[in-house]
């Protein structure tokens, strides 16, 4: 049940990065083969070539979020995106105010684009979510104040898959005349998005989470009203002055094909993976002592996001080798902090340590989903029975009334 | 079609797709994911690090991979600015315009920021600052080579100067990696920028080199890697191939110094033979870039004529080729209007022959008649 070819663990970290697509791949190689041209020169075929590419690239992205290619500016990737729609948003409407509000949830990308805008001088609102990891609408309205520029929430989040009311939060935006950025790094491909519809000034998106390569993003700048931004690298003028840079045709066209087959087969692949996931929470709950974090109901399919309790996260991650798996998500883990986003939904310590995200895609099959929980159930027996707090909890011991001696 | 305008961008080698094809095709981590997958993605990613270091001469820790030369260059300039709030910024009038445009958006801002002219050569001169800018410069931009004219500058003694004087140096190094070398810890200067693009390697990244001694706050921010200074998953396929680009580029340095000076020699001597005024054509240049221009024949013109009997070449540099401005290079060099508007660049690169010069000669030749004979018969 291993990938046997190249004795890897079966990867089920999806929300971390995607494998590209094959067809992706083929896609791209013909661009930095034979058609290598810079696409911003205009004096000969080479150069035509690639920009033709491009901009064919641009329509499919546009065409997955109902935008105009118009409105899509090319960037290295959803940080960038994150950081360009905060801080050239902010900057260009600082008239207006210099409050900004997020979640306490967001990606790392947009908590510390909006901390850099505090350092400047800014003044930002991070709000805690419910318990499910969704905001409140209400305990929103309340935090919009008349200097409130820029309002920037996650469409799904990364940890716990949750999906936010967009709407209704982008309809206050609207109602307070304050920008509304979107991060939809995780949402591409996973969950309809229709901007024409959506209340939404700003969305961020990258590649490489919709089986994309990575190094490549974009930054949707709705035209109509039209929402301005200050450029945050300046140079060749590219990207109609919003983005400077030498765009790399090849990554482009990599992220058109992921976006085109993202909308081809988006419904039926969401199926077919809302079925896994639910025998992969069905497997998993019936491990005792478990605990699902983030809403259920409003949640992509692709995620579960699973404390158990009285095992030690990292032995437990230790223990199950033979999958990929993350504790939290891909930037933050290599620090042994436990998950700011568990802990932002009252989680305790003990819970947010011993979580894990299981993000699944294209490529899971049902017998990777079974050799997982049978891999898990096998090794949270074992580290239970090693496990001291586990025998309390077994012979009833109220754990929160021990009184733990000073050592 | 005979391309010639590999200062634009440059084909991918062979070698460096082979490298990079495993990247793009089979399952690959995130170089953060602390598990088998993402493991293999951070040790392919330092391995192009010490690569791309050992290119220029250069500590791995030194170097911070980013997306574009233009992201390097505005990473480097926003960065002192917001590390540095009273910096005043002297770039030369011949930077490339991600140089010179991030440092004028900062006047906005406050900073006192100076252009600070090139000679008729194309030469930057420390001498043509004066003392009283001199005085309160704090950071100090010069490229290392020009895009269009290919004019070297004699950067150790700019950034010697510099030292003296207590001034932050940076240089574009993008057009001159390699073509000449390059040696950042030679230099000893505050930070340097490279592209992948330009050395047969991909598009879509690029490296800011970094002496610690200065401090620079990022542009952007997020997951915290290349050490803060660049967050943003990292373009491991491209990164892949920029290592291998750098780990090939030394061995451009002989073709360059040989067979492509060679190939120069000849178009040249043919161009002055019909009587095209090759700019700074008696500086120190980059062995493969021409930049002329014909009295009385307009470049547009001979340019879609070119295009049309199958050779790619420039006007000037490809970012601002969709303008009809004349090249801003010359203009600053005092060369005439009408002289710098009819201006062509080629750029050989390691694929071209002498087959292709003498083919291009040939067709030029023809072309430059005809249009005179028209020129002559509209007159």
């Amino acid at each position: 049940m291993k990938n046997k070819l190249h004795d890897m663990p079966i990867y089920m970290d999806y929300s971390a990065t995607t494998p590209v697509d094959p067809r992706v791949a083929k896609k791209m190689i013909p661009y930095i083969t034979e058609d290598f041209g810079n696409p911003a020169s205009r004096s000969h075929p080479y150069g035509w070539a690639a920009e033709k590419a491009v901009e064919n690239a641009r329509r499919e992205i546009a065409l997955l979020v109902n935008a105009d290619p118009k409105e899509i500016v090319w960037t290295s990737g959803a940080t960038e995106s994150n950081n360009l729609a905060i801080k050239g948003a902010s900057n260009f409407y600082s008239k207006k105010g210099k409050h900004i509000i997020t979640l306490a949830t967001e990606h790392k990308a947009v908590i510390d684009a909006v901390r850099e805008c505090e350092r400047v001088g800014y003044e930002a609102t991070f709000l805690e979510p419910e318990p499910n990891g969704l905001l409140d609408i209400e305990k929103f309205k309340s935090t919009i104040r008349p200097d409130t520029v820029l309002v920037s929430v996650m469409l799904v989040n990364n940890e716990i898959g949750v999906i936010q009311d967009i709407t209704a939060i982008g309809n206050i935006c609207r109602e307070n005349n304050v920008i509304f950025h979107v991060d939809a790094a995780q949402a591409t491909g996973k969950v309809k998005i229709d901007l024409e519809k959506l209340p939404v000034d700003l969305m961020s998106f990258s590649a490489h989470k919709t089986y994309g390569p990575k190094g490549v993003g974009a930054l949707y700048v709705r035209r109509k009203p039209r929402i301005r931004i200050e450029p945050q690298i300046h140079g060749g003028g590219h990207e109609r002055g919003m983005r400077s840079g030498t765009l790399a045709p090849h990554q482009i066209v990599g992220m058109g094909e992921a976006f085109r087959i993202a909308r081809e087969e988006m419904d039926e692949e969401n199926n077919r993976i809302k079925n896994l996931q639910t025998k992969l929470l069905k497997g998993l709950t019936e491990i005792e002592e478990t605990y699902v974090n983030g809403d259920l109901e409003k949640r992509v399919p692709h995620n579960l996001n699973i404390s158990f309790n009285y095992v030690e996260g990292e032995s437990l991650i230790m223990a199950i080798k033979d999958i990929a798996v993350s504790s939290g998500s891909a930037c933050t883990s290599a620090s042994l902090e436990p998950s700011y986003v568990l802990r932002a939904l009252g989680r305790s310590d003990e819970l947010a340590h011993s979580s894990i995200r299981f993000s699944i895609g294209r490529f899971t099959t049902e017998s990777d989903v079974e050799f997982t929980i049978a891999l898990l159930k096998e090794k949270i027996g074992k580290l239970r029975e090693l496990s001291p707090l586990w025998e309390m909890y077994k012979d009833g011991v109220d754990l929160e009334k021990v009184e733990w001696a000073e050592h | 079609m005979i391309y010639f305008d590999n200062n634009a961008t440059t084909a991918l080698h062979p070698e460096v797709l082979k490298e990079m094809l495993p990247f793009l095709t089979s399952q690959q981590g995130n170089p953060a994911s602390n598990h088998t997958f993402g493991r293999k993605a951070h040790t392919a990613l330092e391995e192009a690090r010490e690569k791309v270091a050992a290119s220029v001469n250069a500590h791995p820790s030194q170097v911070i991979f980013t997306s574009s030369g233009t992201e390097s260059n505005n990473t480097i300039i926003n960065g002192i600015a917001k590390a540095y709030s009273n910096s005043h910024f002297g770039y030369s009038s011949i930077e490339h315009p991600c140089i010179s445009e991030p440092i004028k958006s900062l006047v906005s801002q406050g900073y006192k920021i100076s252009e600070i002219p090139v000679d008729s050569n194309g030469i930057f001169n420390v001498s043509s600052i004066s003392d009283k800018t001199k005085k309160s410069l704090t950071f100090l931009s010069v490229m290392m080579a020009n895009n269009e004219t290919g004019v070297i500058q004699n950067i150790a003694e700019i950034a010697d100067w510099s030292k003296k004087n207590t001034i932050q140096f940076h240089t574009d190094a993008v057009q001159a990696l390699g073509k000449i070398k390059v040696d950042f810890e030679a230099l000893d200067i505050d930070a340097m920028t490279i592209s992948s693009h330009k050395i047969y390697g991909p598009q879509g990244v690029a490296a800011l080199i970094v002496n610690k001694k200065i401090d620079i706050i990022p542009y952007m921010q997020g997951g915290g890697q290349e050490k803060g200074l660049r967050s943003g998953t990292e373009n491991i396929a491209a990164i892949i191939g920029f290592g291998k680009a750098c780990e090939r580029s030394s061995q451009n340095l002989v073709e360059f110094k040989e067979n492509i000076g060679r190939l120069r020699l000849i178009l040249e001597k043919a161009l002055l033979a019909i009587g095209a005024i090759i700019f700074c054509e008696n500086s120190n240049r980059l062995s493969n870039t021409t930049f002329f221009s014909f009295k009385n024949i307009d470049g547009s013109t001979l340019l879609t004529a070119l295009d049309r009997k199958g050779f790619a070449i420039a006007s000037g540099s490809a970012c601002s080729s969709n303008s009809s401005e004349p090249s801003h290079v010359l203009l600053s060099m005092g060369v005439d209007l009408d002289l710098a508007q009819g201006a062509l660049r080629i750029s050989l690169g390691l694929e071209s022959t002498e087959g292709e010069v003498n083919g291009f000669i040939d067709t030029l030749k023809d072309e430059v008649d005809r249009l005179r004979q028209m020129a002559a018969v509209a007159a």
